[in-house]
Parts: C-alpha cells; structure tokens; sequence
C-alpha cells in the first residue's frame, strides 16, 4: 500500500499497462522529453526510461494525432493519447466524435477503437481557454465512455479500466487533483490522495461511488465538485441534514442504480457541476433522475452549477463562477426547507 | 540548436538609419525587457495570479514588425503576448491591470495574461489556443481587402503552431486570395519543451510556406533592424494586394515557457550561446560601436522606462478587482434586432 496523489496513481496506471500489455502506448505533446515535463501536469513524467520506443511525443496536431491513435487502435494497438488541456479536445473534435466514437456502429460490429483519451480540465486562473469543463461535449456521443475520477484510487483503477475496455474512453481529470509536484504544483490544489493497493485493479466503468451515507438528501457529483459536496455534508451535518454524496465517477454509462438507490431514500437530488449551468452533465442527470425515480422525490431536482458565461480571469470572478461547499450547502437548505 | 547568424549587427545596415529611430528601437524594446522582468518577479513573490508566458529574448521580433506596421494596422497573438501588445502601443499599465485581474484592464480582468488585447488599438485578445489566431488573422485580412481599406494584419505565432491544421488551411487560403496579412513564425526553437527539429523534416518551416506559394523569407530575429527591414517590404507587398509575406524569425526564449519552467530540455551550451545573441545587447554594443550614443543615454532612457514601469505596478497592485456585478455581463452583445 501506498499513498499516492492523483498524477503519480495515473503514472503508475500507465506504467503497469505498458509492463502488461505491449500494445499499450502513449501519444502526446511534450510527453517523453528527456528534462521535460512529463505532458503538461507531470502524469507522464520519466516514463520514457522504461519505455523509450511506447512515449510518442507529437507535434502541436490534436485533430492529427488523436485521429492516428485511433487508427492504430483499429489495428490492434491501445493507445493513451492526452491533451494537455481539455479545451484542446475541441482541436480535436472531429476525429473524436465523427470517426472514433461512430466506427464501431458504421461497421456494424465489425471494427473497434481500444483508444483511450486523457484531459485535464477545470478553472485554475488561466483564463476562458485553458478552463473549460468539457464533460458535457462529449456526453451527447454515443460510443464514447467517460469518466471523471475525484481520488487516486479511482483514478488508477478507471484508467486500467479504460485501457482494457475496448472502446474509445475518455478521462477527465481535474487539474486541482492531479497532486502535481514541484514547479508544476497547482495553487489552490485539494487533496486527492488515496492508499494505493499494490495488487493489480480495476474500477469498472460504469458505477458510481457512495462516500458518504445520509437520508436526507443525495448529493451528485464527480472530479472537484466531489470534494467540495462532501466539505458541505460535513457542515450540513452539524446543522443536523445528513447528506449522502454519490461521486458519479463515470458519466457514461450513469450509474442510475447506484443513483437511484440513494434518491429513493433520501427523496431529494442535489447535482453539483463545474461549468455553465445550461446543457450541462447535471441536466441529463436531472432528466434522468426525474424519469425513474420521479414518484420517490420529495422536492424538485436542483443543480449548483457555473453561470452561463466562459470562465473569467480574476480571481474574484473565477471563485464566483466556480461552484462551492458554501454553494452546496446553500442549496441544500433551501431544498430541506432550513 | 547554435545561432545561425553573426552577432554584430552590420554596420552599414545600421548607418542607413537616424539616431532618434534607433534610439526608440532600443526603448520599444528596453521597455518590453523591464516589464517582463518585473512581471516575472510580481508572479514569484505571489503577487500576481494565474500563469504566465513571457518572452525576454524575442523583443526584436515584437518591436521589429511593429515599427514596420501603422498605427492603425491590426496584431493578432498567442498564449505569449505581453511583448506584442507593448510593441502595439498597449501601455504597460493597462496590461499590469489585467496581469493583476482588476476591472480597469484591457479585457476587465476577464481575460488575464493569456488574452491581452486592446481592440481600440488595432489587437484582439490574444489567443492561447495554439495556432488559433491564425485562422483568425487571416479573416480579418479578408475583411480589410473586402473593405477595400489600406491597412494590413500582422500574425504572430511560434514554430510550433505551424504543425496545427489551423495554420496550414488558413496560410492557404489567404495565399489564394491575395490576402494582406503578414505571418510572423516567431521560430524559438522550441514549442514547449519539444525542439523544432522533432516536428518536421524540414530545413526550414520557411518551407510551410512557400508550399503554399507565398513569399517567405528566414530572417534574423534577434536583430532588430532586419526583423524591421524585412517586415516593412511585407507590409509594403501587403499593402499593394501582392500578400500574404511569411517571415520566419528565428529567435530564442531567454526564459521558461511558463511560469517556473526550468527548461531542463534545453542543452546549457546552447542557452549560453542564445544568451550571448540577446537583441538588446546586440542593439546597444551597434549603438555604442556608432558612436553617436553615449552610455549614459542609454542608461537615461533605461531610467525613464524602469520608472514608468515601477509607477505603472503601483497603481496596478492597488487597482479595483471586479465585482460580482460584472460576473455575467459582457457574454453578448446587445442585438441589434429590436424586440
Ligand atoms: C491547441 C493547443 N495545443 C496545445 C497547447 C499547449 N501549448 C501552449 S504553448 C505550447 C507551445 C507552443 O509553441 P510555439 O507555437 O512554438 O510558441 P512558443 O511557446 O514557443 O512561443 C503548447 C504546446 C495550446 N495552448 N493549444
Ligand atoms: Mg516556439
């Protein structure tokens, strides 16, 4: 067992599939670079010793690589190609949502893309292009799984997952939980350290995680939000409103037994989400909650999101725009009548 | 990579121009050092927040196509735009504001260092995705010639954002139509830590270019007057309808690529060579070797600058952040459909 943060549990993840499997390669900008970074938040980092010929470090081309990574997992590789930022995920839209996510279908059965795509994401004082959180863009593809780790453990176990699954699948991860050392350190950052099991493991895509009990009112919410909806169940707590935090951790497929599980006990659903509050992941939760567990709800659904503008600069507004425990909690009350 | 061109700047290409021109390359970019210096600072004590790409050692190239360009010419930048916007006419000050996040800078605090701009004086936000301002450039160029108007686009962008799709489609077709932009490849060697030789086997990205067809030329992007001299027939081939021009100034950044970078990748003998190929230093040892400036101007006009600079960060530290009410304001602008 190991403590770990969230890069090293990923470097870690991706090291033990490579060991494994000899298909498994990475393909990135600024990955591999003897004296470089390790990618942009040090996920990659020294890997290249270990495998020299499986770190392919790319010129700045998303929509060029990523469709490559897909070309080769329709021949048998797996690879694990990244942006540095989520934002540039959007550089390399087509070749994602166009071909990666459709082939499977458009062949009827007949052809699949093993690819798996890393991304960092979330508002960290960069401003509007280096912020987004583009869970919700690709929500809306069928053919894509997604998932969005809020621990180290999760972290590691989902990327084995998605290494393994088959399918193209994207991880999302949070740049304030990535644990980042040295000159790469985020400010601002949270603690998202798990113990690290030495044995070899998967977290199946597809469930969510209860990480908190409760009767009251259910919580959704995944990468940063996780966190802060569980600081605000520990204040809501000492008001006497115990909260149950679901971390959704996979956004596709929804794990809705999980979810529903939780809002037929409680009778009240609060999701929390980074980024516009319109069109958002929250939505689709909401729609889906309302449909299956409609008869159990106590109060209507709520959602604590991000106002519908891009991500502002100053630190005053991004702190604003970026929903909070404080938020949470408010939320919280009003729907529990307090 | 070693430079590639000779140190000194040739004599007789600086005797061609006056005193009081040169003088004022040097403060252009004197002025883009100190403030990269200081900001550099403000961001390692904490005062400054968010993330920072700086360019101590590209100024030439700034100042260089900007002497070239009109007031009234447009500039579109990157994710490293601080020494672009000076060279425009941005003032230190409206800069440090936004570096800062108050509502009196450029963008209101909502853009920070990675989008400053000032449309007012001819440069949009700068724009961080890499390769992105070139599409965008290259359109406003198009607008500029369906206008029929004079004035020209300048395009900054690194080495590497001309592996992007971006570039590539956008040099096309401002290629096909004649189009008066001026693409300047600030060529730093590097993109990130990844060296240019990794990403094209190229000689030169010049090449990109003229596979399109264009003119494009390599130049020395650590001496100023080329830079200048090569920018001013761009934009003098722009201005006749005869465009785009692509230059390719090589150049080399003195510091990280962001914040506290310590450019690891980058071999010592190498930096130490680039470091010797300072604009500013090749600027003044040419001036001093003239003979018509003293020590002691230059170190007047070093003076002016460093306390405009210092004047500008103590009204800038002290400037008004935003305030919740203007949280959502400035999405849209207002219809012009009346309801
Ligand atoms: C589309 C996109 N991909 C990746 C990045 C991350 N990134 C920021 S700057 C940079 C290197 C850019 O190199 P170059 O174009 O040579 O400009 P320089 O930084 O050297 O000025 C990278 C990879 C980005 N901002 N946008
Ligand atoms: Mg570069």
């Amino acid at each position: 067992m190991k403590r770990m943060g969230i890069a090293e549990a990923l470097r870690e993840a991706i090291a033990e599939e490579m060991r494994r499997d000899h298909r498994v390669f990475c393909m990135g900008e600024d990955i591999g670079i003897p004296g470089g970074w390790g990618g942009a938040f040090t996920v990659t980092l020294g890997l290249e010793k270990e495998f020299p010929d499986r770190m392919i470090n790319t010129p700045i081309a998303e929509n060029g690589f990523f469709g490559m990574g897909m070309g080769a997992a329709m021949l048998g590789m797996r690879p694990i190609v990244d942006v540095q930022y989520g934002d540039f995920l959007l550089c390399a839209m087509d070749q994602i949502c166009s071909n990666a996510s459709m082939m499977r279908y458009m062949s009827g059965g007949t052809v699949s893309v093993p690819l798996v795509m890393r991304a960092p994401v979330g508002a960290t004082g960069r401003g509007a292009q280096h912020a987004r959180n583009l869970e919700r863009m690709f929500l809306g593809v069928p053919g894509i799984k997604i998932v969005a780790p809020s621990t180290a453990y999760d972290a590691k176990g989902l990327l084995k997952a998605a290494v393994r699954d088959g399918n193209p699948v994207m991880i999302f991860e949070h740049k304030l939980l990535y644990g980042s050392k040295g000159p790469r350190t985020e400010s601002g950052a949270v603690d998202a350290t798990s113990d690290i099991p030495d044995d070899d493991y998967v977290v199946p895509i597809g469930r969510a995680a209860v990480r908190r009990e409760g009767a009251d009112v259910t919580i959704i919410a995944w990468l940063l939000m996780a966190h802060a909806a569980q600081a605000a169940a520990n204040v809501l707590s000492a008001e006497g409103i115990e909260a149950e935090v679901v971390d959704a951790r996979s956004l596709n497929p929804l794990d809705y037994e999980t979810i529903g599980a939780s809002v037929k006990k409680t009778g009240r659903a609060l999701i929390v989400e980074e980024g516009p509050i319109t069109g958002g992941v929250g939505a689709e939760i909401a729609a889906g909650i309302q449909e299956r567990f409609g008869d159990c709800l106590r109060t209507s659904v709520r959602r604590v999101a991000s106002p519908d503008i891009p991500v502002p600069f100053a630190p005053v507004l991004e702190n604003a725009y970026r929903p909070d425990a404080a938020r949470v909690a408010a939320a919280v009350r009003a729907m529990c009548g307090r | 990579m070693m430079p590639m061109f000779p140190r000194e700047i040739p004599r007789d290409q600086i005797a061609k121009y006056e005193r009081s021109f040169l003088l004022r390359l040097y403060e252009e970019m004197f002025r883009i050092r100190e403030f990269e210096e200081r900001v550099r600072f403000l961001f390692l004590e904490g005062a400054m927040p968010g993330t920072i790409h700086q360019c101590q050692g590209q100024e030439a190239t700034a100042v260089g196509v900007c002497q070239a360009l009109n007031e009234d010419d447009y500039l579109t930048s990157t994710h490293r735009p601080h020494g672009h916007a000076l060279a425009k006419g941005l003032t230190p000050l409206e800069i440090l504001l936004e570096l800062f996040g108050s509502i009196e800078g450029c963008c209101k605090g909502k853009g920070g260092s990675m989008h400053i701009g000032n449309m007012a004086k001819g440069m949009p936000p700068a724009i961080a995705i890499v390769g992105g301002n070139i599409p965008v450039a290259a359109g406003m160029a198009l607008a500029l010639k369906m206008q029929k108007r004079p004035q020209i686009v300048a395009c900054f962008f690194g080495d590497g954002a001309t592996s992007e799709g971006a570039f590539h489609e956008a040099v096309n077709m401002a290629a096909i139509w004649n189009l008066p932009v001026v693409f300047c490849c600030e060529n730093n060697l590097y993109g990130a830590s990844t060296h240019v030789s990794k990403i094209t086997r190229l000689p030169s990205l010049r090449q990109r270019a003229t596979a399109y067809g264009i003119e494009a030329l390599t130049v020395d992007g650590n001496n100023v007057l080329a830079v200048y001299e090569m920018a001013r027939t761009a934009a003098v081939k722009c201005r006749a309808g005869e465009g785009p021009v692509f230059l390719e100034l090589i150049t080399y950044r003195l510091t990280g690529h962001s914040r506290r970078d310590p450019c690891l990748y980058m071999p010592k003998e190498e930096r130490a060579a680039w470091a010797a190929m300072d604009p500013l230093l090749r600027l003044r040892e040419a001036l001093l070797d003239r003979g018509e400036v003293t020590v002691s101007e230059l170190e007047a006009v070093e003076l002016a600058v460093k306390q405009a600079i210092e004047q500008a960060v103590e009204i800038a530290r002290k400037a008004p952040p935003p305030t919740l009410d203007d949280l959502e304001t400035d999405v849209y602008a207002k219809s012009e459909v009346g309801i």
